[in-house]
């Protein structure tokens, strides 16, 4: 059990001042008061900003490329969904995600995890927070939740961004599905929300592993940095045909499994390991980084 | 256990880090309730490596800390909320105002209340006089306002005890004399202040109690009165002709007459039953041209001098 939360009855002496019972729902607000951090810090914006314009560039791309014309489908063979924008705006959000998947969405999620601890303890205001005192684990859980929520959070500025420029830009209506039948616009608006929870938790293992990395120094320039080496290292790897026995277990492999879900029925297998694997990492790294964080003397 | 006299005791403390080099040893530290406590020592002494240990921050290679009566750090959540700190100067979130970041500090101790969070931010920020400034974005403060606001930050609270790293440190005199009388004030309200410090005369003006540390060693440590009176006194005399004054002194069997500069001769001060008015006289009758005479009071620096054989500003 970490040294921090070994949790004693408070005695006091009768000068101490009023009772002061905490509150389980007060835990709360320190999730709370780590997101606000988050996102009112310029470069999380900035972070956004990029990741809402993608949409934008691809949308203002596909339709200068076609000029217009409905049903172009000259996009055979690029990336995936880019063909059927033209045809229903709606796939905007799902090329959108599949193009910002692979590197955009982890980076942003990598900088604002491997800021996490390693930021606050450059700056010196993480042993304020100790002292406060937080409690070591209820902080790293605080933060990771905080990064969880940026995950989605992301996700969600892509993904809206991306409807907004599809209903702009192209015709709305009915979707047809990878397995050739149609669903209602309705329902291929719920698969939308659908993916993008998916892409949102297939980048929880990347959250722990660059909270993890957080806690290993006091610098967070580096620890983004390492973060997002690290991303690009296990890209490039995945693409090597030679290590392709280590590639199931490098945690992008099943990242765009969640075009399954745009199946008619939904093709699980996929997407249940990504799941898994993801579950995986979280384990392995959150454990990491708890053990890690809550034995190490905090002197920034 | 609320109630025990010591509100910080340590044994045989010691921190070595991985480098090898040994911060704190072998420390017995005993601050009592009510006090106001004085931890001098000079830069790199083990000050602050000590205040990370009480407060939980890093762990101790060997010994106990206790915070309160309870064992540090396995007490931290216990303890830590009744005890406000300012350790190695402030840290602020630069994005964000002076309120926001007292709301952010706040919000991280699981025993306060959220329902009276604004009004507690309010009054910590009007008590060191920081009110209006609390909308201006921290990194646009001075570094006088960062240390208010930091000292704000343990204030957020009914405190047991305060243990303040340096709380002057970048304040100008006017500040300096602000804080020292908020320090009076929360002492009479029977907080506890262990502060630290390497300005002698700071720690002198406001503490009961005083700690000296060097090279990670406790050198002394006691009541302020205690520890000044170990040191004695000296005799000054001001005067031109300081040959004749040095020598007259040497006559009277004074000991340690030293010139020191143009127009200053200063020994111990004679045994008690020498009356001082009768000696001023008698360099008087002698011509020497008395401008001054005056026997100094000792201070704690040179019952530091006195303790420690070196300056106070050597480093560890």
């Amino acid at each position: 059990m970490s040294r921090a939360e070994v949790v004693e009855a408070p005695r006091r002496g009768p000068e101490a001042g009023p009772e002061r019972r905490p509150s389980v729902l007060w835990s709360l607000g320190l999730f709370r008061s780590e997101l606000i951090t988050v996102l009112r810090r310029w470069r999380t914006l900035a972070l956004l900003a990029v990741l809402a314009a993608v949409p934008i560039l691809i949308g203002i791309a596909v339709r200068v490329d076609t000029g217009g014309r409905r049903g172009g489908g000259g996009g055979e063979g690029g990336p995936a969904f880019l063909a059927q924008i033209t045809n229903n705006g709606l796939f905007l959000v799902f090329a959108a995600l599949a193009a910002t998947l692979p590197v955009f969405l982890p980076m942003a999620v990598g900088v604002v995890a491997g800021d996490a601890v390693a930021g606050e303890a450059n700056s010196g205001t993480l042993r304020y927070l100790l002292v406060a005192p937080a409690g070591r684990t209820r902080l790293l859980l605080a933060k990771y939740a905080s990064v969880l929520a940026f995950c989605l959070i992301a996700t969600l500025v892509v993904a809206a961004s991306a409807l907004a420029v599809g209903a702009l830009l192209f015709p709305l209506g009915e979707v047809t599905t990878i397995s050739g039948t149609q669903i209602s616009f309705a329902d291929g608006l719920l698969r939308a929300v659908a993916i993008a929870g998916v892409v949102a938790v297939s980048l929880s293992g990347m959250a722990a592993l660059g909270l993890f990395i957080s806690t290993l120094t006091n610098s967070g320039i580096a620890a983004m940095a390492t973060t997002v080496g690290l991303l690009i290292t296990v890209q490039i790897l995945g693409q090597i045909p030679q290590l392709h026995a280590i590639g199931p277990y490098l945690f992008p492999h099943y990242w765009l499994s969640f075009a399954d879900v745009l199946r008619e029925p939904v093709y699980w297998d996929q997407l249940v390991k990504n799941f898994e694997l993801q579950a995986l990492y979280v384990a392995v790294f959150g454990s990491a980084a708890w053990a890690r964080f809550t034995a190490k003397d905090i002197t920034a | 256990m609320g109630n025990s006299p010591a509100v910080i005791e340590t044994h045989g403390l010691s921190k070595r880090f991985r480098g090898g080099q040994l911060a704190v040893n072998g420390l017995d530290l005993t601050v009592p309730r009510g006090s106001v406590f004085g931890f001098l020592g000079p830069n790199g002494s083990g000050k602050t490596t000590t205040i990370r240990m009480l407060m939980g921050l890093i762990e101790p290679t060997s010994g106990t800390a206790r915070l309160l009566g309870s064992p540090m750090p396995k007490a931290a959540r216990a303890v830590l909320p009744r005890v406000g700190a300012l350790i190695e100067g402030p840290a602020l979130y630069g994005f964000l105002s002076g309120r926001d970041n007292l709301l952010r500090y706040d919000a991280a101790d699981p025993t306060a209340d959220p329902r009276t969070r604004a009004a507690r931010v309010t009054a910590a920020l009007d008590r060191v006089g920081l009110a209006a400034a609390a909308g201006k974005k921290a990194r646009a403060y001075s570094l006088g306002m960062k240390q208010r606001l930091g000292l704000a930050s343990a204030l957020l609270q009914h405190r047991e005890l305060l243990v303040l790293d340096e709380p002057t440190n970048g304040l100008d005199p006017q500040g300096m004399r602000e804080i020292r009388s908020l320090i009076r004030e929360l002492a009479e309200d029977g907080t506890t202040v262990f502060l630290s410090s390497h300005l002698l005369d700071e720690i002198e003006q406001v503490c009961s109690h005083a700690a000296v540390m060097n090279q990670g060693r406790l050198v002394v440590q006691g009541g302020v009165a205690e520890l000044a009176a170990n040191a004695r006194g000296r005799l000054v005399v001001t005067t031109p002709d300081t040959g004749a004054a040095a020598r007259l002194l040497k006559e009277r069997g004074i000991a340690d007459v030293t010139v020191a500069g143009e127009d200053r001769v200063t020994s111990e001060l004679p045994p008690d039953d020498v009356e001082l008015a009768d000696l001023n006289a008698e360099l008087v009758r002698a011509g020497v041209r008395v401008r001054g005479f005056a026997a100094e009071r000792a201070s704690l620096e040179d019952a530091f001098v006195a303790l420690t054989g070196e300056g106070f500003d050597v480093a560890g």
